[in-house]
């Protein structure tokens, strides 16, 4: 499969990139690896104009800690946050991505400016509460996670702003767990759980994120379950009884892949499951 | 059409200037117009693996790469892996072992596997599993390329004791 005809160029700055993309128009595109992109073009989905490639700017990648936060430039492939293990969960959210050849490829801005409920980072960017840099031709700006994913496949960015940069809190002390349901080893979760846990000194629960993926347009927070948690001895029965509340007020689509009616039941088991490994 | 647009990309140690349509893959510029028929296209939608070259070192499926990401970078197909009198051992370990029937994802499964081993030089069973999750094989139901894979493993660490 061929995509239709385009444009393309690889300027080497920020500067001349935004330019570039918003001189090209509505139909441009920024290209970063390409892996949610692409193979849209392919299947002639989606059919820009132009595209923008990223490759040649430079001080987009890496991940630095500063403040009590990693900094991870936005053409951050998921191979290197694979491989930093120091980041934790974001580590090993970015583990189970697709498979290595897409991991070698796929960064993490490219994943969250395409804002698939299906994808993984999304939902560990919504977990850890994290904000982004959205840089566009008035300069950049910050956007929180929580008001980043608008519906599906949409977002706040604006048609001529690039993410720059993602900011994850570090979380001290929080253990965390993910769990994905999947069909095929390499799939997208049918419903995918991230949960980061806070301890406090006498065993109960200080703090809990739940975040979901596939169970809406946008990823989402389970706050009810979170809720039945926070302040509870963490214990199998706390745990399993705030699972039970994971898919409350969703409205999960129906796929090929899952009924609405089962993804509410592996968001309830994926949900206990993160939590158990988060607890441990 | 759209402007084409010049490119150098180094394949197997090669530099190859050429003049590509900015929507021409990876895939296609190294069979259809380098000539290098190994990498093969299987599903086409990044999927099968068939198509999984070495792109700055690191593997990826050309057929989700456009042939100008790769002006500036190597690209390593498994035409350069080894020579029929000098095979790499993945192609050994494939051949020993029987990794392979109708043969049409061996090179994917190889270029994959040649970055499990760079990044896992001693993998367990469960790591080569998990690390070749991005490759399909519909004859061999993946032991024997665990076990080809297993083969290599072991030769390319004995190799680097004795160096």
């Amino acid at each position: 499969m061929i995509p239709a005809e385009f444009d393309y160029v690889a300027p080497d700055t920020l500067q001349e990139a935004i330019a570039a993309r918003t001189a090209g128009g509505e139909d441009a595109k920024f290209l970063a690896g390409g892996h949610s992109l692409l193979p849209l073009m392919k299947l002639r989905l989606a059919a820009p104009t132009l595209l923008v490639d990223l490759r040649k700017v430079p001080g987009l990648s890496g991940v630095t800690r500063e403040n009590g936060h990693w900094r991870i430039g936005a053409m951050t492939r998921h191979a290197v946050l694979q491989d930093s293990h120091e980041l934790g969960a974001i580590s090993t959210v970015a583990a189970g991505i697709a498979d290595q050849q897409i991991r070698n490829r796929g960064t993490i801005g490219g994943s969250l400016a395409h804002g698939d409920p299906a994808s993984d980072l999304t939902t560990a960017f919504l977990a850890y509460e994290g904000t982004l840099t959205a840089t566009g031709p008035d300069g950049p700006r910050e956007v929180a996670a929580t008001e980043f994913f608008q519906d599906y496949l949409t977002t706040a960015l604006a048609e001529d702003e690039v993410i720059t940069e993602v900011r994850m809190p570090r979380l001290e002390g929080y253990g965390y767990g993910y769990e994905k349901f999947t069909r095929r080893a390499e799939d997208w979760a049918m419903v995918g759980v991230v949960a980061l846990v806070k301890q406090a000194d006498d065993g109960t629960c200080e703090d809990v994120r739940i975040a979901m993926t596939n169970m809406g347009s946008t990823p989402l927070r389970a706050r009810a379950a979170e809720d039945a948690l926070r302040g509870r001895p963490l214990d199998a029965g706390s745990i399993a009884e705030a699972a039970g509340h994971a898919a409350d007020g969703t409205d999960p689509p129906a796929d090929r892949n899952a009924s609405e009616a089962y993804k509410r039941h592996l968001a309830q088991v994926m949900t206990r499951r993160a939590l158990t490994s988060a607890t441990k | 059409m759209s402007d084409e647009v010049a490119i150098s990309v180094t394949v197997n140690g090669q530099v190859e200037h050429v003049r590509v349509e900015p929507r021409l893959l990876l895939v296609h510029l190294l069979r259809d117009e380098l000539g290098l028929t190994g990498s093969h296209v299987g599903c086409d939608t990044s999927n099968c693996g068939a198509c999984t070259v070495q792109l700055d070192g690191q593997s990826c499926k050309s057929c989700t790469v456009l042939a100008v990401q790769a002006d500036g970078s190597e690209v390593k197909t498994i035409e350069g892996m080894g020579t029929e009198d000098d095979l790499h051992p993945l192609q050994e370990g494939f051949w020993a072992k029987h990794g392979l029937q109708c043969g049409y994802c061996t090179p994917g499964m190889i270029m994959a596997a040649a970055d499990l081993l760079e990044r896992t030089p001693n993998p367990t069973e469960e790591e080569i599993r998990h690390g070749l999750e991005g490759n399909l094989c519909r004859c061999t139901g993946y032991h024997n390329i665990v076990k080809a894979v297993q083969h290599a493993a072991t030769a390319m660490q004995s190799a680097e004791v004795s160096a």
